[in-house]
C-alpha cells in the first residue's frame, strides 16, 4: 500500500497473507508451504538482457521470515533473479522483464511502483563488500538520514543497534569515526549488512555475501543469518552447498535461467526430485 | 623473447625515460632560472636615494628626517657637478659662434645623460611625466647611465657588406681644453656619494599601484585583476561544468544528440584562445551588452566559456571513475538517483573534479588572448569589487605582453616585466600546488 499510489487490489494476493504478516512463525523445515505466507511471489517471471532471456518463466513463492537459498551453476541467472526483486537491474538499460513479480501482493514492476520505497523495504548485500568511503558511523547512518532521521542521539542509537545485530559492534565501537575502508574484508561485509539493517528492511537479499571472505569471517556471516532468521525474509545466493544446507529453510536450484527445483532445504538436499539437482548437489556437474 | 633481451629492453627503456625527464628539467631550468632571478630583482635590489625620494613623494613611505639628511649629503656632492655645469655654460657664452655651436650639441647630450642619472638639473623646468622627476632609482641602471655619460655610442658603417658595429668614444676627449673635462672623472668617482646605493627590499612591488605606466611603483592592480578574472571565470564555469558533467554521465540518454553534444564539447576544448576572445567581444559585449565596453565581467565570462569544456571533461571522467558499487549500495538503501549523486557520487569524484577546476583556474589566470578585447587595459588602478560590471582591469598576462612589446620604454623597465612574469608563474604554481594538496587530503579522507 505504501509502495504504490495505486490502491487496486491484486487478484494474485495470496490467501491469509495479511493476517499473519506480523507474527513470527517458527520455521518449518519439512515443508515450504505449510503455514508460511508468500512475501515475494514470482509468476511466469522472466528477465531479459536485450534479446537474451536470463531468467526464464520462473514461478515461486518466497516465504515470509524464512531463509531461502538460491543455488546453481555460474551464469544460470541467480544474481539476475535476486537483483530483479529490488529492481537493481534498472541500472542496466537493456534489461526488461515479463510476467509478474509480487512483493506483498503488489507488482514490483507495476506502473505506479515507487522503486525507491521498494528498495527501502528490500535491502541488498553484495558479493563484494562495498562500504562508502566515509566513516563507519556515516556508513550506517546513511540510510536513516536518507529517510529523515537527523537527530544525533537517535542516529547513534540506530547505529549501535544495527552494528550489534550484525555482530560487529564490539570490533568497531571505539573507532566509529574512522573510515570504513580501513576495516578487513569480513568486517566490511558485516558493516554492509548492518548498513542495510539500519534502514529496517523487510527483506534481505544476499548475493554471495561470503565468496570474498575467509572461513572465519564466513562463519560469522552465517551466524548472523541464523540470528536474523525469523525477523527478516532472507534470500541468499551461494555456490557453497554446505552453506545453503546450514543456513536456509528452503532452496531454489536454477539451471540456465530455469527454476529446476524449489523445495525445503532438508528435502532438496536429501531427496532431490530432479536428476539434474542431484547431479549438481553431489558435484557430478560441470 | 629470452630473459637477456627482455632485461636489455627494460633497461634501455628506463634510460630513455630518465633521459627525457632530464632534458625536460633542463629546458625548464633554462626558462625558469632567469625569470626567478630577474623577477626577484624587482623586489630585492640596490636602490638609490632617488628611489627613496620617489617612495616618499608618491607613496608617503619612509622617514622624512632620514631622507632629508640623505638628500642633504647627496646634494653636497651634486653641488660640485652643478657648479661645473654653470662654469662651462659661462665659458660657452664667451666662445666664438661656430665653436660654440659645436660644443652646444655635445653639451646638451651631457646634460641629458646627467638628467637620466641624477634627475632634473637646477634651472630645468618641472618635468610633466613622473618618470623624469627622479634620477635612477636602481643602482645597476645608474651604472648603465654612467656609462652613457662617459661614452658616446657610435656606429661603424664603413663596411657596407656587414651589419654596422657599435663602438664607444669617450666624451671627455670631446671636451679637452674646457673646464667640463673634469666633470667626467668627478661623476665617476663620486656617483655612490651622489646616489647613496643601499640594499632595498621593496614589498611595495606586490602591493603598490604603478606610477607613470610602470616606471615606478608595483603591480598590485595587475595581480588583483588576474584574480578577479580567474575567480570570476571559475564562479561561472565550475558549477555549470559540474552540472553539465552530471547531466552527460547520469541523465543523458545515449543517442545522436548526446554524442553530438559531447563531440562539440571536445572540439571546444581545442579551439584557439584568440577565437574565444573574438567571441567574447562579439557575443558578451556587442550582442548581450553585459557592459558598455571592456569589463571584468565580460572577460570573466569569456574565460569561463574557454575553460568550460576542460572542466566538463575532467568532471565527467572523475564521475565515471567512481566505482559502480557505491551507486548500487546507495540505491539499494532506498536512495533516490539525485540523492545518490549528491551524497555518494560527487563526494567520491570530488578530488578529480577539483583538480580539473584548479588546473582550469590556472589556465584562466594565464591566458592573454581572451581578455585582449574583453577585459584588459594596459595601465590602470586597482578596481573595486563593485566596478567589475563596468570597468576593465589590468591583468598580469596582458601586461606582460604589453610591457614586452608595446610599452614606449620597454627596455627601461625590464625588471617590472620579469617581476610580473614571476608573479604570474608563482600564482599558477601555487594554484596547482593547492590542487595537489587538496586532492591528496580528500583522497586520504576517502581512503581512510
Ligand atoms: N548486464 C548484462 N548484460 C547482458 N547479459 C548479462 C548481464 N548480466 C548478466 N548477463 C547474463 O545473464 C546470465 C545470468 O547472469 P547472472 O549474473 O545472473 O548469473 P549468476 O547465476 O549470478 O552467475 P554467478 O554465479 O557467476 O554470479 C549470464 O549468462 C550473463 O552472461
Ligand atoms: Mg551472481
Amino acid at each position: 500500500m505504501l509502495m504504490t499510489t495505486d490502491v487496486r487490489k491484486t487478484s494474485e494476493s495470496l490467501p491469509g497473507q495479511k493476517a499473519t504478516r506480523e507474527i513470527y512463525l517458527p520455521p518449518q523445515r519439512s515443508s515450504i508451504t505449510g503455514g508460511g505466507t508468500a512475501h515475494i511471489a514470482a509468476k511466469e517471471f522472466s528477465v531479459y538482457y536485450g534479446e537474451f532471456e536470463a531468467v526464464k518463466k520462473v514461478s515461486a513463492d518466497i516465504l515470509s521470515k524464512y531463509v531461502t537459498a538460491i543455488i546453481g551453476p555460474s551464469g544460470c541467472g541467480k544474481s539476475t533473479f535476486l537483483r530483479a526483486i529490488n529492481r537493481m537491474n534498472d541500472l542496466i538499460p537493456s534489461c526488461h522483464t515479463t510476467g509478474a513479480l509480487l512483493f506483498d501482493g503488489e507488482d514490483v514492476y507495476g506502473k505506479f511502483t515507487d522503486e525507491v520505497l521498494l528498495r527501502k523495504k528490500v535491502g541488498m548485500v553484495f558479493q563484494k563488500p562495498n562500504p562508502f568511503p566515509k566513516s563507519i558511523f556515516d556508513n550506517i547512518a546513511y540510510g536513516p538520514r536518507l529517510h529523515g532521521v537527523n537527530d544525533k542521539k537517535k542516529l547513534m542509537e540506530i547505529v549501535e543497534r544495527s552494528l550489534r545485530k550484525a555482530a560487529i559492534w564490539d570490533e568497531v565501537c571505539d573507532r566509529l569515526d574512522k573510515n570504513a575502508l580501513g576495516l578487513s574484508g569480513g568486517q566490511q561485509q558485516r558493516l554492509c549488512v548492518a548498513r542495510t539493517l539500519a534502514v529496517e528492511p523487510e527483506v534481505l537479499l544476499l548475493d554471495e555475501p561470503t565468496s570474498a571472505l575467509d572461513p572465519k569471517a564466513t562463519a560469522k556471516i552465517e551466524d548472523l543469518i541464523q540470528e536474523l532468521r525469523g525477523s527478516y525474509t532472507i534470500m541468499i545466493v551461494t555456490h557453497n552447498m554446505q552453506q545453503a544446507s546450514r543456513v536456509s529453510d528452503s532452496t531454489m536450484f536454477f539451471y540456465e535461467g530455469i527454476l529446476v527445483e524449489h523445495a525445503s532445504t532438508a528435502h532438496l538436499f536429501t531427496n532431490p526430485k530432479d536428476p539434474m539437482t542431484e547431479d549438481y548437489i553431489t558435484g557430478r556437474f560441470s | 623473447m629470452n630473459i637477456g633481451t627482455r632485461k636489455i629492453l627494460d633497461r634501455s627503456f628506463t634510460a630513455v625515460g630518465i633521459g627525457s625527464i632530464v632534458v625536460m628539467a633542463l629546458a625548464l631550468m633554462i626558462v625558469v632560472v632567469p625569470i626567478v632571478y630577474n623577477g626577484i630583482g624587482a623586489v630585492f635590489f640596490t636602490g638609490t636615494v632617488e628611489h627613496r625620494k620617489m617612495l616618499h613623494a608618491e607613496f608617503k613611505r619612509g622617514d622624512s628626517q632620514d631622507l632629508s639628511s640623505e638628500v642633504a649629503s647627496s646634494d653636497r656632492y651634486r653641488a660640485k657637478v652643478y657648479d661645473m655645469l654653470t662654469g662651462f655654460e659661462a665659458e660657452l657664452e664667451a666662445m666664438a659662434p661656430e665653436k660654440k655651436a659645436e660644443y652646444q650639441s655635445k653639451y646638451s647630450q651631457v646634460r641629458t645623460a646627467l638628467q637620466a642619472l641624477l634627475g632634473p638639473l637646477p634651472g630645468d623646468p618641472e618635468p610633466m611625466l613622473t618618470r623624469f622627476k627622479y634620477g635612477q632609482t636602481r643602482w645597476e641602471k645608474a651604472e648603465e647611465k654612467l656609462h652613457d655619460l662617459l661614452y658616446e655610442s657610435k656606429w661603424d658603417n664603413s663596411n657596407p657588406n656587414v651589419m654596422s658595429n657599435e663602438y664607444f668614444v669617450s666624451r671627455a676627449i670631446g671636451f679637452e681644453g674646457t673646464s667640463l673635462v673634469k666633470l667626467f672623472p668627478y661623476v665617476k668617482d663620486n656617483l655612490e656619494n651622489m646616489l647613496l646605493p643601499e640594499f632595498t627590499v621593496y614589498w611595495g612591488f606586490i602591493t603598490d599601484s604603478s606610477v607613470d605606466s610602470h616606471f615606478f611603483g608595483g603591480i598590485w592592480p595587475e595581480i588583483q585583476g588576474t584574480f578577479f578574472l580567474a575567480i570570476g571565470a571559475m564562479l561561472f564555469a565550475f558549477p555549470l561544468g559540474v552540472v553539465a558533467a552530471v547531466y552527460f554521465t547520469e541523465y543523458a540518454r545515449p543517442g545522436f544528440l548526446n554524442s553530438m553534444l559531447r563531440s562539440a564539447n571536445s572540439t571546444l576544448a581545442g579551439v584557439p584562445s584568440i577565437v574565444f576572445g573574438m567571441f567574447g567581444l562579439a557575443f558578451f559585449i556587442n550582442t548581450m551588452k553585459v557592459s558598455e565596453s571592456k569589463s571584468v565581467i565580460a572577460g570573466a565570462l569569456t574565460l569561463a566559456i574557454m575553460i568550460l569544456p576542460t572542466i566538463i571533461r575532467a568532471a565527467e571522467e572523475a564521475i565515471l571513475a567512481v566505482p559502480k558499487t557505491y551507486r548500487e549500495a546507495s540505491l539499494s538503501l532506498g536512495s533516490t538517483k539525485w540523492n545518490t549523486i549528491a551524497t555518494v557520487i560527487l563526494p567520491a569524484a570530488l578530488p578529480g573534479i577539483l583538480t580539473g577546476g584548479v588546473i582550469s583556474l590556472g589556465r584562466a589566470a594565464g591566458e592573454t588572448a581572451p581578455i585582449i578585447f574583453t577585459a584588459a587595459v594596459s595601465v590602470g588602478s586597482a578596481i573595486g569589487l563593485a566596478d567589475v560590471f563596468s570597468s576593465p582591469t589590468p591583468a598580469l598576462s596582458w601586461n606582460i605582453y604589453n610591457l614586452a612589446s608595446e610599452h614606449e620604454a620597454a627596455t627601461q623597465i625590464r625588471h617590472v616585466q620579469y617581476g610580473m612574469v614571476l608573479a604570474l608563474v608563482t600564482i599558477v604554481l601555487l594554484l596547482n600546488l593547492s590542487a595537489i594538496v587538496l586532492r591528496a587530503r580528500i583522497s586520504k579522507k576517502l581512503k581512510g
